[in-house]
């Protein structure tokens, strides 16, 4: 990926400058090799609209989500400590994650153990950079039918679900909404770590469930906005043997599918 | 003179039995530990007339809310004509506010006999809901027996209630014709009229007097056995939905209890703080984290369990139960409830079986702090239960009065896995990871591996 330029913040502080944003990748982001389709989509964005932005690279840790959310607090206060530390020391002021989960820990949870910072969810991000021009979309045409999944850390969670839906219709691309939407959205199955562990004894797979949900609205594409999602809803779709027919994207991945966005 | 002392001594063994057994519930909640409230009384006053007077969150499913309504508003308003019942009852008069407020009077009572009206119908279609068309929810294993005869009984316990409102009103609507000594005219009443007039006019004075009291007892007694019933009832939400919902916490959804103590072990290894942590303080016992018991869950958490109506909408969206998984966010609160009930009789028996064995001795009182009674909140609830949680959020969305089953579970997370070091063991090697590589996965590359190639 020669075409992509990434900065760490240790670069951008050996130059003495201060990047727009930190963009936070975390695990999946980085190390899933579906995860970093979405990371890489993410930075060409940011490349096309001319953002200045810097990644931690080898020094990001995981935010601690999993490890908080499975009980284990004591693993989860070392986590975001140690980025908090690093965060507070390269002086940051504004971070933009692709991972909902970061976003809610990072946002919600690192400021009562002193990590104060703006937060942003790269689809909210996205949203602003068209809205100011920054991120020409005009060319860009979908005439594939869609539907969107909220995951629960952005939506009912922390109550985003315009951004995602905005950037879908600013590019023309209506909608095909699934019965559980919004706050009532349906879960996919990866959340409290549940992603890292089998899950208990049941009837089916929770992403199966809401797959299935996906499927029924004859969508050819499923819109998402977390990694952890779109691992799950892939693994649900092959259960119905849909996963040739059915792509399931990151919005940022929808975005750099038509080539037609103009360099800035 | 017979119905006045009947009545006082009625009210006022009444008044006794529900002091002691709300003061009893109370007590249970305060087992539950402290912890530290958003102080924005403003903000807490706000949500508690949106959604308990309001019943908000009620209209996210417009049919039931609409009857639900019904059968609240009906309440509220009867609660006046209770006003007087109890004027009434205690100087042995009839009708008392009949003659100073004229034309409200009557206004007001054919309102309550509209209301009631409505309260009928809609306490039918509930009672149809849970036994004829037996919706779903209602009939999931956590509300086999009690819960699902309670359900009943207190749906059973509106028809009586109303009955007594219009076998009062419509003999005292004939009586009025036939006695005006005793009866002072009170004006038509809107439904009333109309069931003097086709049916208690049939019927003889002697059998009206009867009929006038049994309705005016019926009201009374009803009312009372309501309140009393409540402590043992999931009805208990007519009353708890106020200070639950004005209890809410004001903090960001996603974010989890801070563990302070874990915080500033964390710090000081990392030489985050300037002092080193007084170890001392921790040495005695190895503190426990997360929440076995009652006493350790937050006095909120037990509030939500004695506020859950059971209606199930938590449990009707889980992921985990929608696709067969035991767990179920409303058996998580009602065991909350069920566990509180067990400790607060145990403690109360004062017996010192129930002291920890290594701290019984001749002067020791069984107290919150000494209590083990060789259960815990884990013979209520199963590790399969609190660990097959998404975190998803989809039940704390849903309770119309704000009940968090989220935040019991993943206190009781924290136990399992800080207090008891277990939990499922696919956690293990995830722990390891962010453990030694600050990775979630333990991986051979490098982090920034992916922009690099």
């Amino acid at each position: 990926m020669a075409n992509l330029e990434v900065k760490t913040m240790a670069e951008f502080a050996a130059e003495g400058k201060e990047p727009e944003i930190l963009y936070w990748v975390g695990c999946a982001g980085s190390y899933d090799a579906r995860a970093q389709k979405i990371s890489k989509a993410f930075v060409k964005l940011l490349n096309k609209a001319g953002v200045s932005f810097a990644v931690l690279g080898n020094e990001e840790s995981c935010c601690g989500d999993p490890a908080r959310r499975a009980g284990n607090e004591f693993v989860f206060q070392m986590l975001a400590l140690q980025n908090i530390e690093l965060l507070n020391g390269y002086n940051i002021k504004k971070i933009v994650t692709a991972c909902p989960h970061g976003y809610n820990t990072l946002k919600n949870e690192y400021s009562e153990l002193g990590g104060n910072f703006e937060v942003v969810h790269h689809t909210q991000f996205i949203e602003e950079l068209i809205a100011a021009g920054r991120l020409d979309i005009s060319n860009f045409s979908e005439s594939i039918k869609v539907t969107y999944h909220d995951s629960c850390y952005l939506g009912r969670i922390n109550g985003e679900y315009k951004a995602p839906r905005n950037i879908l219709n600013s590019v023309h691309i209506g909608i095909t909404e699934m019965d559980r939407s919004a706050e009532n959205g349906f879960c996919c199955g990866a959340g409290g770590a549940q992603m890292f562990k089998e899950e208990e004894k049941g009837e089916k797979r929770v992403n199966e469930e809401r797959a299935k949900e996906a499927i029924d609205t004859g969508a050819k594409i499923i819109a998402a906005n977390c990694p952890f999602c779109i691992t799950m809803l892939e693994d649900g779709l092959k259960a119905y043997e849909k996963e040739d027919e059915i792509k399931v994207l990151d919005i940022a991945e929808i975005l750099i599918r038509n080539e037609t966005i103009e360099d800035k | 003179m017979i119905q006045q002392l009947i009545f006082t001594i009625v009210t006022l063994a009444t008044i006794f039995l529900s002091y002691r057994a709300y003061s009893f519930i109370i007590k249970n909640i305060k087992y539950g530990r402290d912890y530290e409230l958003v102080k924005d009384k403003p903000a807490r006053w706000k949500t508690m007339i949106l959604v308990a007077l309001g019943q908000g969150k009620m209209f996210k499913y417009f049919l039931p809310a609409l009857f639900h309504l019904f059968i609240y508003v009906a309440f509220i308003f009867t609660q006046i004509e209770l006003i007087e019942i109890l004027v009434d009852g205690f100087f042995g008069k009839h009708r008392i506010f009949a003659a100073p407020l004229g034309g409200f009077y009557t206004f007001i009572i054919s309102l309550i006999e509209l209301l009631s009206v409505l309260a009928f119908i809609a306490t039918i279609i509930f009672l149809s809901r849970r036994n004829i068309i037996k919706v779903k929810r209602f009939h999931k294993p956590e509300m086999k027996g009690w819960p699902f005869t309670d359900a009943n009984l207190i749906l059973l316990g509106e028809i009586l209630l109303i009955t007594g409102i219009f076998l009062a009103n419509s003999s005292d609507l004939v009586l009025q014709t036939r006695l005006p000594e005793h009866f002072h005219h009170t004006g038509q009443f809107a439904v009333s009229t109309y069931l003097a007039k086709y049916i208690f006019n049939n019927f003889n004075t002697g059998t009206l007097l009867v009929l006038e009291r049994i309705g005016w007892w019926l009201h009374l007694s009803v009312v009372y056995g309501f309140i009393l019933y409540l402590t043992i009832s999931k009805h208990l939400h007519l009353i708890f939905a106020f200070p639950n919902t004005f209890f809410t916490p004001l903090t960001p959804r996603g974010k989890m209890e801070n563990m302070p103590i874990i915080m500033n072990e964390v710090k000081s290894m990392m030489g985050l703080t300037e002092e080193a942590m007084d170890m001392g303080e921790m040495s005695e016992e190895i503190p426990e984290f997360g929440a076995q018991d009652i006493m350790g869950l937050k006095w909120k958490n037990i509030l939500d369990a004695y506020t859950c109506t059971e209606c199930g909408r938590c449990t009707d969206n889980c992921p985990a139960n929608i696709t067969g998984k035991i767990l179920s966010p409303r058996k998580i609160v009602m065991m909350v409830r069920d566990r509180a009930e067990e400790v607060g009789r145990k403690i109360r028996s004062k017996d010192s079986k129930y002291i920890r064995e290594e701290l019984r001795g001749e002067n020791v009182n069984l107290t919150p702090e000494n209590f083990n009674d060789g259960k815990s909140l884990f013979d209520y609830i199963s590790d399969e239960e609190i660990f097959a949680c998404t975190t998803c959020n989809a039940c704390v969305e849903q309770c119309p009065v704000l009940i968090n089953p989220l935040d019991i579970i993943l206190q009781m997370r924290r136990y399992r896995i800080l207090t008891d070091s277990a939990g499922p063991s696919d956690w293990m090697p995830m722990f390891t990871s962010l453990e030694n590589s600050g990775s979630v996965w333990q991986m051979q590359e490098e982090r920034d591996a992916w922009f690099k190639d």
